[in-house]
């Protein structure tokens, strides 16, 4: 019977009761007395030199409070980098500055020139539009492999060229690799684009900057994942404000995909007028602004290519892949396509020998960053499909050939660097073929037929490295920052408990889920345990929720700090009942002496913490209150099998989904139904980036897909009903719940499935010319596929 | 949006005259000018409502068998009251848009904004309709003139449209997956004198007739008369959710479809 309680219980998530009734409290939902509002003039043209501002004209306006520009940000750092990522040659990138606002150049379209504080957001875009601009438009570098080319324009005039780094991985084993290559019996290549993405959490981003010249402290309520983190990048980096008279506030938000966890130059000037003007400074972004200034996900063009023997093993992966930053670095943007991306290149299987070679390029367009998997889809999707390429051309099973090259024995230490603890491949294989009904696919590709359409299987892997991560491992990876997360456990005297995190949910249900942990392991009602997070005034210094970490690195701390609790109380409680600490048991909330009849109550013990009349003064301070860091001592690696079958319109080329399945081993899994639905909202996005989104830029720099008429969003009626399951658990091995976080698996592991469907669909149509289509496939595209 | 004055008028007389001001913009059911005024691509002195004129709101059919659709009719209305006498035009009324367009939009508005990728300009071609004004009658094959371009004088109200009621008739949308606007659509109605087919979304000139199909259908009404044709040529658009070529092979695809369907 599933549990009604606790760890491994479905419970109902306590916040949707807010969200779902108009009461979430989010970042716009926050107005300020004297609050401003601030209109950012952006570029509208990609590249160009920036000659004049004028603003006299929009200084007069009605409403107009104070107009800034890149000059008042002269003496301001510009928005760091929080990665440094070092060549194959041993050089560090090359890293341009990134101004809060534009100095002497527009790099993108969207980039902001100028701010316009007013009384009313009405007024500060009246103004904004008698803004003079003295642009003089450059040439755009749109296309990654032109932006490389000697002669091309440059993004950044005092760089050498539009190349951030040319990252080899691992450097060593290139010569083996290349040496394998060639002794191969068969050797299969492929070359595809992981589609740009514009992450459209449903809650735009929005700023509120507040200063108090009283008390010299500064405030920015935020739409973030990781609040200490902008705390630290803006305080220390940007602004010059320490931490103590820095106060960074990110309320409910809703969602975040990755988009949220970086640095804004929007959170930085909001900050700062606040401190100039001595108001609240407010910014509220529209879905038009979102599209051109929330960092967008992949963009990496690859090549692809495996080495197998006589016996269709696999000997070698050499990849080349040229990785898109867009006109600045975002925050941990090198990052996401080397340590997030090459280290995940052995995918499930023992590949003894792997190079991975990424360029990552400067162009004219938006910052790219991590997006829902960051790096892990983009390995995940090159890997997969290029073993089904390799089934293909090796007539054998795709099944069988994962299933012959898959790690079956643990801890495995892949050749890129990392070291998987546990899992169990072919037992998510077999649990997924449970889900499919494989054999009675033929029937259903017959019915299909009948209907005039071609109908796919497409089946394929994952695996990915969550719980991100270890400091010292990450510091030598180039890193700026550490990786723990924290908790501090209060107990009131009463009993009740609060946990203030250093995650942050946004989405994720952590207010449920962290409260069914610590309930479970003091054995009291969850609804007497209640999370906080979100604000550094009242948690502990913590990195944020993203990389699928937050229960594996975030809960461990909360784990670890509610140890200390326990500790304590039981000395409490032995003292009460007169016992030594050893023989303390405690269960259901009750304190008992192991071997006898006598027990004091979780309220009990909580309550003389606090009113220490009869407590072991000399030897124990009063009060119940506890404080854990967590660093990793290594990634979790969640795995699964995914499947999914199409129908394809040969008139059309209108890709259908049938169903969809996915088998994933997270570990241990604390609230199923919030897993399961992590995992929906993952498949939606994974079925978005294969079927239908895709950030479309002219040659010119403008972009194409800049509202929802051009930019498509998977919607209710694009989606089949999953089957999910995580049944299949190998527990982690290195944290204290075994734990593995399953936030971005339905995003890594679908788009692979999809598209070995679709090519599937059309090999069975008799188009067998069809070697892979570029995502999104879209109509469109998989019809031009057909024609050949 | 900057800011605009507003009137709603009772009548069409009253309608007309707050449209001869400076200035003064028609609004249907707002579903483009709106957007338009909030991305402050247009901006009208004053905004003359047309949704409370009670002779322009509703469906009937006339002493000679038309269907009669008040001009200031929202798309939810005609999906209902014209599902009995016109149910191919009552089906494609129904899938214009989400239900908020569909309480929203109007078939005026629709008609005189004349969208290269909207659905009712197929209908109004395809049935070979009359589009009444407060001036005057203007058949379809006049009305329509090129993206965005019609036949309407400046302050010029559509009150109603009158729709022959085919035989036969059914619309094939193949929706750009983003918009969900038509990537193409055709109309086909078969009439006692001959069939009309009617293709939005894929030309650069808009709606338009397909003249062979036409041709084809009217001398044998089926599929196969269809695949036999050449896709149709002209200024088939090109964008990033399809090439001319796939929007020329889509007409063709869309009309044998739309011709299975009328059975």
């Amino acid at each position: 019977m599933p549990k009604d309680h606790g760890i491994g219980a479905s419970s109902k998530r306590r916040e949707d009761v807010r969200f779902l009734t108009g009461r979430g409290r989010y970042t716009d939902d926050i107005n300020l007395y004297g609050q401003t509002y601030v209109h950012f003039l952006r570029s509208d043209v990609a590249h160009g030199r920036l000659n004049a501002v004028d603003t006299s004209a929009a200084e007069a306006m009605p409403g107009v409070i104070r107009i800034f520009t890149g000059k008042d940000f002269e003496g301001v750092g510009g928005l760091p980098c929080g990665w440094q990522v070092t060549d194959r040659h041993g050089q560090p990138m090359q890293e341009p500055p990134h101004p809060v606002l534009a100095q002497g150049k527009v790099r993108h379209v969207g980039d902001p020139i100028a701010a316009i504080v007013a009384e009313t957001p009405a007024q500060a875009r009246n103004a904004a539009e008698a803004i003079v601009l003295d642009i003089e438009e450059l040439p755009a570098v749109i296309d990654m492999k032109q932006a490389l080319s000697p002669d091309a324009p440059k993004v950044h005039d005092d760089l050498t060229s539009n190349l951030c780094y040319d990252w080899g991985f691992v450097e060593d084993n290139k010569g083996a690799v290349d040496e394998a290559f060639a002794k191969a019996a068969h050797v299969t290549t492929l070359e595809l684009v992981n589609n740009r993405l514009a992450p459209n959490a449903m809650e735009p981003r929005v700023a509120v900057g507040d200063y108090n010249p009283g008390t010299d402290d500064s405030t920015l309520y935020t739409t973030s994942q990781n609040p200490h983190v902008i705390r630290l990048l803006m305080g220390a980096f940007v602004l010059g404000i320490p931490e103590h008279k820095l106060r960074v506030v990110a309320p409910d938000v809703g969602g975040g995909f990755g988009s949220k966890i970086f640095h804004y130059a929007e959170e930085a000037f909001c900050t700062f007028a606040a401190k100039q003007i001595k108001r609240p400074v407010k910014w509220t972004s529209s879905r038009s602004e979102a599209f051109i200034s929330d960092a967008h996900g992949r963009d990496h063009v690859t090549k692809i290519e495996l080495a197998l023997d006589g016996d269709n093993n696999f000997m070698a992966i050499r990849t080349e892949t040229y990785a898109n930053m867009g006109a600045y670095l975002s925050t941990f943007a090198p990052s996401i396509p080397t340590w997030l991306h090459g280290t995940l290149m052995a995918g499930n299987y023992k590949t003894p020998l792997i190079y991975v070679n990424v360029k990552a390029v400067f162009t004219n367009t938006v910052p790219v960053d991590a997006y829902r998997g960051a790096g892990r889809p983009e390995a995940t999707f090159q890997l997969e499909r290029l073993v089904d390429k390799a089934a293909r051309e090796l007539g054998v099973d795709p099944v069988d050939l994962r299933r012959q090259n898959f790690i079956t024995t643990f801890p495995y230490a892949t050749p890129v660097a990392v070291e998987y603890d546990t899992g169990d491949y072919n037992a998510t294989m077999d649990q997924l073929l449970t889900m499919i009904d494989r054999d009675g696919f033929d029937a259903r590709a017959a019915k299909s037929k009948a209907e005039g359409k071609l109908r796919g299987l497409g089946i394929n892997c994952y695996i990915e490295a969550c719980g991100i991560a270890p400091s010292a491992l990450v510091g030598q990876l180039g890193a700026r920052a550490g990786l723990y997360e924290s908790a501090t456990v209060r107990v009131n005297a009463t009993g009740g408990i609060v946990v203030m995190t250093g995650s942050h949910s946004h989405g994720q249900g952590h207010e449920t889920s962290f409260a069914q942990v610590v309930a479970d392991m003091i054995g009291v009602p969850e609804a007497q345990v209640e999370i906080v997070h979100g604000d550094t005034a009242n948690t502990p210094m913590g990195m944020g929720t993203y990389g699928s970490r937050s229960i594996a690195v975030g809960g461990s701390a909360m784990v670890r700090a509610t140890e200390k609790i326990i500790n304590k109380a039981k000395k409490i409680a032995a003292h009460l009942m007169e016992a030594s600490d050893s023989d303390i048991e405690l269960k259901d909330g009750q304190f008992t002496v192991a071997g006898t009849d006598k027990s004091v109550a979780w309220g009990d013990v909580t309550l003389a913490a606090y009113v220490p009349h009869n407590y072991p003064l000399t030897e124990l301070e009063p009060g119940l209150e506890e404080t854990a860091f967590y660093d990793p001592n290594n990634f979790t690696y969640p795995a699964g099998a995914y499947a999914c079958e199409v129908e394809v319109d040969p008139e059309t080329g209108k890709v259908t989904l049938c169903s969809f399945a996915a088998a994933d081993d997270f570990g241990n899994v604390i609230n199923p139904m919030i897993v399961s639905g992590q995992v929906h909202g993952g498949i939606a996005q994974g079925v978005g980036q294969a079927l239908l989104e895709n950030v479309s830029y002219d040659e010119n720099g403008q972009l194409l897909s800049a509202s929802y008429m051009d930019y498509a969003m998977p919607r209710a009626d694009d989606l089949p009903f999953y089957q999910v399951d995580h049944s299949c658990v190998t527990p982690c091995t290195h944290n204290p719940l075994g734990v593995k976080g399953c936030g971005e698996a339905g995003a890594i592991g679908s788009p692979p499935a999809i598209v070995n469907a679709v090519i599937d669909a059309l090999h069975r149509g008799g188009m067998t010319h069809v070697g892979h289509i570029n995502m999104p496939l879209t109509p469109a595209r998989v019809w031009a596929a057909m024609q050949g | 949006m900057y800011n605009f004055e507003f009137t709603k008028p009772a009548t069409i007389a009253d309608a007309v005259a707050a449209l001869g001001q400076d200035d003064a913009q028609a609004l249907g059911g707002g579903q483009t000018l709106l957007p338009t005024m909030k991305q402050r691509l247009a901006s009208p002195g004053t905004l003359v409502s047309l949704n409370a004129i009670p002779e322009m709101i509703g469906v009937c059919v006339n002493d000679v068998g038309e269907v009669c659709i008040g001009g200031a009719t929202t798309h939810a209305v005609v999906a209902r009251e014209a599902a009995a006498s016109y149910p191919a035009l009552a089906a494609l009324a129904s899938h214009i848009g989400d239900p908020a367009v569909r309480n929203r939009g109007t078939i005026g508005g629709s008609l005189a904004n004349n969208d290269p990728s909207a659905c009712y300009p197929a209908a109004a071609l395809g049935s070979g309709a009359t589009i009444k004004t407060n001036l005057r009658d203007i058949a379809a094959d006049d009305y329509f003139q090129g993206m965005f371009e019609t036949a309407l004088e400046d302050g010029e109200i559509i009150t109603e449209v009158r729709f022959p009621v085919p035989h036969k008739a059914n619309y094939q949308k193949f929706v750009q997956p983003a918009s969900r606007f038509a990537l193409v659509g055709v109309f086909v109605a078969k009439y006692a004198d001959g069939v009309r087919v009617a293709v939005t979304g894929a030309s650069s000139e808009g709606v338009f007739r397909w003249a062979e199909a036409e041709a084809a259908l009217s001398a044998n009404f089926s599929k196969s008369a269809v695949e036999g044709l050449a896709a149709p040529e002209g200024a088939m658009i090109s964008d990033l959710h399809g090439t001319a070529e796939y929007r020329a092979h889509l007409v063709k695809v869309m009309t044998g479809r739309a011709v299975a369907a009328a059975g």
